[in-house]
């Protein structure tokens, strides 16, 4: 167990740094794809969407199976935008969400039974399965350079382990974002602050005017905590700057080096002030038992001001709530606190897995990767959705708040890093960092909680 | 006196009415206390299932924001939750409802014939080791399902001894049987547990007769205890068929990761997201799989009494 | 799969299943030997043992032995058997703050949950026994089992939902604290009080079982076993405590150990309402969230042995009584 904790961690470390060189691995170009074979041609030959898929030939009859975390009401959308795949090929691709999906792809692809593509959302996760399955298939070459054209090379590190490039990225999500009302900062001259201290004199003016500013729920069932988790990530982001996140995340430095105790002090300045939370639920320790869903709803009846939450909170609101610039709700940019490590955006997203490398599996990662489905993608979805490939015309995406997170993805200034916890091992990650968070809401103190989640990090 | 005295001829050939021990204790427990908490009991067990059935009718913004008591003086009531939970998927509920019913009906008449036979074998069959083999599969009671899950799976994708694959993407009867199988396995050691001892506390002088007659242990076992046993299968069938009705994890598991074959579970987990976020679906869609147990419920609650009537006029 | 395909399917199975079965009775029918009673047990006892040993007992084998191995996941059959630990996993159970809590929850599940829910499900059914609403009654309570643990624990979770004192109350048992002039109260979070509002919850569910299960063996007490003691002048509690009680005494153990079997093995609830944060884990939680999470396999499989060891005294009592019962 020890070695291997210790391996990951410098595989990492040796990922990232390939990366940055422009990993070579797709050198080679053979261009029919490796795997299976090709016959046929293909029946949506000569149109322009297909054109990438030819080179698969005729895949008519053929099926591909497809596992992952989304389920009703998003999964209609994700098939909705396979239709052209399916009519450039002529496969078919069965899908499948679940709200278990972690648990039982480990359990599937151990018992032998794994599907042919799976979307995961943790780069921890596709590490696990790469190092202790040996499941995984290496990403085509048609793969491999679409992610070079679509994506940035710190995307692509995240989809590699060990060297080799498994996963393209799927959808993703932004993370920094603060939830306001429009109308509420009008009516009271609020302004969107543009640097943190900026947001905390707001906060104060919001104190003054009789509103609690903050707002904040982490319940998540068997996940809570996790809210939490991104805001230190943000915040250690802001301070101590990309280097030293990464440094952090890959457990280079401790989980309680004085940088991060001083970046969970600036969360708690926020989380942890009495006088600031939690607006229209009750008091700090509320925050640990109002559901992730509920906790920006205050801001709703005017209870509460500000909600700091990813990009996909956007589905939260209720039926009928106008998000956008000038509607009921929109967010801002979560502020940085000084202009030394630019604009920096925390993330998340998921990736595409597969575990079988017959050609209609191939073809089907190539077109997920392409722009042809991002934009597809964009144009069936009514909102909630976006992703960091370039090749996405932000016109495509129809609600504002989608828009927003795009051209922030986009924005060659911003310094993006993934979601820590995604990435660090699962008893930290998906354990300890969400449970000793928690604790720390209810009363643990900033130095306990992080030496408790250093003492946890696997050997 | 009962009021719901079975009226069937036999029990009618009884001078006196039957009148069971609990009967005359609550009689003499003053009536009056023993209906107040009877009342009391009943009342805190419905409460909260009143307050699902109230929101499931609620229009969604009203559930998320204030209690569903507030329902009664201000009634707003809508059925958009239930036509959501019935039309809102690309596979329509009657779908899963009929996957439901066909996982279901075999893992509940499965494993309960096996477990009776066994049942009655380790109960009045003597042979050598009979003890230990019966503490060992009551023992074998604590296997959480979550640890058979991985070896149970690599042994239906790639079965030793070239065996037919039960998983897979060509699986047979697309899938259903890894599903049944699975919870037969996980059913028998409860069963046969509860059924062993549901079949001491039949009398031996009963078997011992029917062997002086001549009968062997199949007839005894298919006329004497079969009969008998009635109560008690029909009050484990109906505890199984809770099980597999509300079962997510075998199905998700085993059923091939083929969605065509999910039960009702499935969709409802995926409808009310794992979180219970969408509590206003859930609260509609807990009602559309729970109108099933109910009605099998109730309408079994009759065999008690008809299985009890036999009992009486063969002991 | 068209929907007719489904029944037919499922047709085929069922009959074939009986078919077997009742080609088994029959063949086994004429035997009555010594030697032809230990075929008739064998051919009753074969399927379903066939049936546990692989299901059961070779994936229970699997576990005890990963839970000397790492995290990595270990078969039996075709592992590497690499990362060897000896008892590390086990050490880490009793040395760790956090496990040593499971520990200490668990063992307050397991002996509360059966107890309460069997009391309620005794006494409830001896109060509706015969009563004019009998069936009505037991459905009501019989409900909670209709529906699957992870509703039930979202239900609760709405019964128990903390809001600020002078906020609007979604949860009606805060709505009450209101309404009569208390402080609302946060059920899930308040330790230690919080383990038992989770043990209510099964209790809640569990309660059906031992009423259905103890109302059928009420019902089964022969009529001239409580005539005979009424001639003697036993009444009330009296009966109830020499008569019912020890009548039934079989079945209440059935129940007490079905149900503390059952505790030990629940890990929606707790999942569900608290994600095992605020001092609230159990073994069963902490072995999914280990295995699955974490994917630690080999401290999760031994936590699930823990389980095994745990049951150990539980069959143990079993086998104790059922000796005494044969003997009787």
């Amino acid at each position: 167990m020890k070695n291997q904790r210790t391996r990951k961690g410098l595989a990492t470390i040796a990922v990232i740094a390939m990366s940055s060189l422009g990993l070579a691995a797709c050198a080679d170009d053979s261009g029919d794809g490796g795997g299976g074979e090709v016959s046929g041609e293909a029946p949506g030959a000569g149109q322009a969407e297909c054109a990438q898929l030819e080179q698969f030939g005729d895949l008519t009859g053929k099926e591909v199976s497809v596992y992952t975390s989304i389920i009703a009401p998003e999964d209609a959308v994700h098939k909705e935008s396979y239709k052209v795949f399916e009519e450039c090929t002529g496969a078919t691709v069965a899908y499948e969400g679940s709200s278990e999906f972690e648990a039982q792809l480990v359990v599937r692809v151990q018992g032998g039974n794994a599907p042919d593509i799976a979307y995961i959302p943790q780069p921890g996760l596709l590490q696990t399965l790469v190092r202790d399955t040996d499941a995984v298939v290496e990403a085509p070459d048609p793969v491999s350079e679409n992610v070079d054209e679509f994506f940035g090379e710190d995307w692509k590190s995240y989809g590699t382990v060990d060297d080799t490039f498994y996963a393209a990225p799927l959808g993703a999500n932004v993370k920094s974002f603060v939830w306001y009302s429009p109308g509420q900062f009008e009516e009271n001259g609020w302004e969107v602050p543009e640097t943190w201290d900026d947001m905390l004199a707001l906060s104060d003016d919001m104190v003054d005017a009789g509103v609690k500013p903050w707002c904040a729920g982490i319940e998540s069932g068997d996940a809570t905590g996790w809210p939490t988790t991104d805001w230190l990530e943000d915040a250690v982001l802001r301070d101590a700057g990309p280097d030293v996140y990464d440094q952090w995340v890959n457990h280079e430095i401790p989980f309680n080096d004085p940088a991060i105790v001083e970046s969970l002090d600036r969360v708690g300045g926020i989380l942890k002030n009495a006088d600031y939370v939690n607006g229209g639920i009750g008091d700090v320790k509320s925050i640990a038992t109002t559901a992730f869903q509920e906790g920006g709803l205050p801001i709703l009846d005017g209870e509460c001001g500000l909600h700091r939450q990813a990009s996909f909170y956007a589905a939260q609101w209720p039926e009928g709530t106008d998000v956008s610039e000038n509607g009921d709700v929109f967010a801002f940019y979560l502020p940085t606190t000084s202009d030394e490590f630019g604009t920096p955006v925390l993330g998340g997203g998921e990736f595409v897995a597969a575990f079988s490398d017959r050609t209609e599996v191939q073809a089907f990662q190539t077109y997920l990767s392409s722009d042809v489905w991002a934009n597809e993608k964009a144009i069936a979805t009514p909102g909630g959705w976006v992703s960091a490939n370039t090749g996405l015309d932000i016109a495509n995406l129809k609600s504002p708040i989608d828009q927003l997170s795009a051209e922030i993805l986009q924005d060659p200034e911003a310094v993006f890093r993934f979601d820590g916890s995604d990435q660090m091992p699962g008893a930290v990650g998906a354990g300890s960092f969400w449970s000793e968070m928690t604790n720390w809401i209810t009363g643990a103190d900033t130095q306990t909680t992080l030496d408790n989640i250093e003492d946890s990090w696997p050997s | 006196m009962t009021t719901t005295t079975p009226t069937a001829p036999q029990a009618g050939l009884k001078t006196a009415p039957p009148k069971s021990a609990s009967s005359a204790a609550r009689e003499s427990l003053s009536g009056r206390w023993a209906s107040a908490a009877a009342i009391v009991i009943a009342i805190v067990w419905t409460l909260p299932t009143f307050g699902l059935l109230v929101s499931s009718f609620r229009p969604e913004g009203e559930v998320k924001t204030n209690g569903w008591w507030n329902a009664l003086t201000d009634p707003q009531f809508t059925l958009d939750s239930y036509r959501q939970v019935i039309s809102g998927a690309d596979i329509d509920l009657a779908t899963y409802m009929i996957n439901s019913v066909v996982i279901t009906i075999p893992a509940v008449l499965i494993p309960i014939s096996l477990a009776v036979m066994a049942a009655y074998a380790f109960a009045w069959i003597p042979f050598k080791g009979r003890d230990t083999l019966f503490v060992a599969v009551f023992a074998l009671q604590i296997v959480p399902i979550q640890v058979t899950m991985i070896p149970l799976l690599r042994l239906y994708v790639d079965p030793p001894f070239n065996l037919m694959p039960l998983a897979g993407n060509d699986a047979p009867g697309g899938g259903f049987y890894t599903v049944w199988l699975s919870h037969t396995i996980f059913a028998l050691p409860l069963a046969i547990f509860l059924l062993h001892n549901f079949m001491r506390e039949i009398p031996g002088e009963l078997i011992e007769s029917a062997r002086v007659d001549g009968a062997g242990h199949v007839q005894i076992f298919s006329k004497i205890m079969l009969p008998l046993m009635t109560p008690a299968i029909a009050a484990f069938g109906i505890f199984q068929f809770l099980w597999v009705w509300n079962d997510l994890l075998v199905a998700l598991v085993f059923a091939g990761g083929n969605p065509s074959v999910s039960p009702l579970t499935v969709r409802l987990a995926a409808l009310a997201g794992q979180r219970g976020e969408d509590w206003h679906l859930l609260s509609a869609g807990a009602f559309v799989s729970l109108v099933v147990p109910l009605i099998v419920f109730l309408s079994l609650q009759r065999y008690f009494v008809r299985g009890l009537l036999a009992g009486s006029v063969k002991g | 799969m068209t929907s007719t395909d489904k029944l037919v399917q499922m047709a085929i199975a069922v009959v074939l299943f009986f078919a077997v079965t009742g080609l088994i009775l029959v063949l086994t029918a004429r035997l009555r030997s010594r030697n032809g009673e230990r075929v008739q047990a064998a051919a009753f006892i074969a399927p379903s043992l066939l049936l546990i040993a692989v299901g059961l007992l070779y994936p229970a084998a699997g576990t005890i032995y990963q839970s000397f191995f790492g995290s990595s996941y270990q078969p039996i059959l075709g592992g590497e058997g690499g990362n060897f630990v000896g008892l590390d996993n086990y050490r880490t159970i009793f040395t760790n703050g956090d496990l040593l809590q499971v520990l200490q929850n668990t063992a307050l599940w397991v002996v509360l949950t059966p107890l309460v829910a069997t009391t309620i499900g005794l006494v409830y059914a001896v109060l509706i026994d015969r009563s004019r609403f009998e069936k009505f009654a037991k459905a009501l309570i019989f409900l909670p089992m209709a529906i699957s643990l992870v509703g039930a624990s979202i239900i609760w979770k709405f019964m128990y939902d903390y809001k600020g004192s002078d906020q609007d109350q979604i949860g009606v048992l805060n709505a009450m604290l209101k309404a009569v002039g208390f402080d609302t109260y946060r059920f899930l979070l308040t330790e230690p009080w919080n383990t038992l509002f989770l043990i209510v919850i099964i209790v809640w569910v569990q309660a059906g079982f031992a009423m259905t299960i103890l109302s059928a063996a009420i019902k089964a007490i022969p009529d001239d076993i409580v005539e005979a003691a009424k001639l003697d002048g036993v009444n009330g509690l009296k009966l109830f405590r020499y008569i019912t009680v020890p009548s039934i005494r079989p079945s209440l153990i059935v129940v007490l150990t079905t149900i503390s079997i059952t505790t030990l093995k629940v890990f929606d609830i707790v999942r569900t309402a608290t994600g095992g944060q605020f001092g609230t884990s159990v073994l069963a939680y902490e072995f999914y969230v280990q295995s699955f999470r974490s994917f630690d396999f080999g401290l999760g499989a031994a936590l699930a042995t823990l389980i095994f060891v745990l049951v150990t005294p539980i069959v143990v009592y079993n086998i104790r009584q059922m000796r005494r019962l044969e003997a009787r």
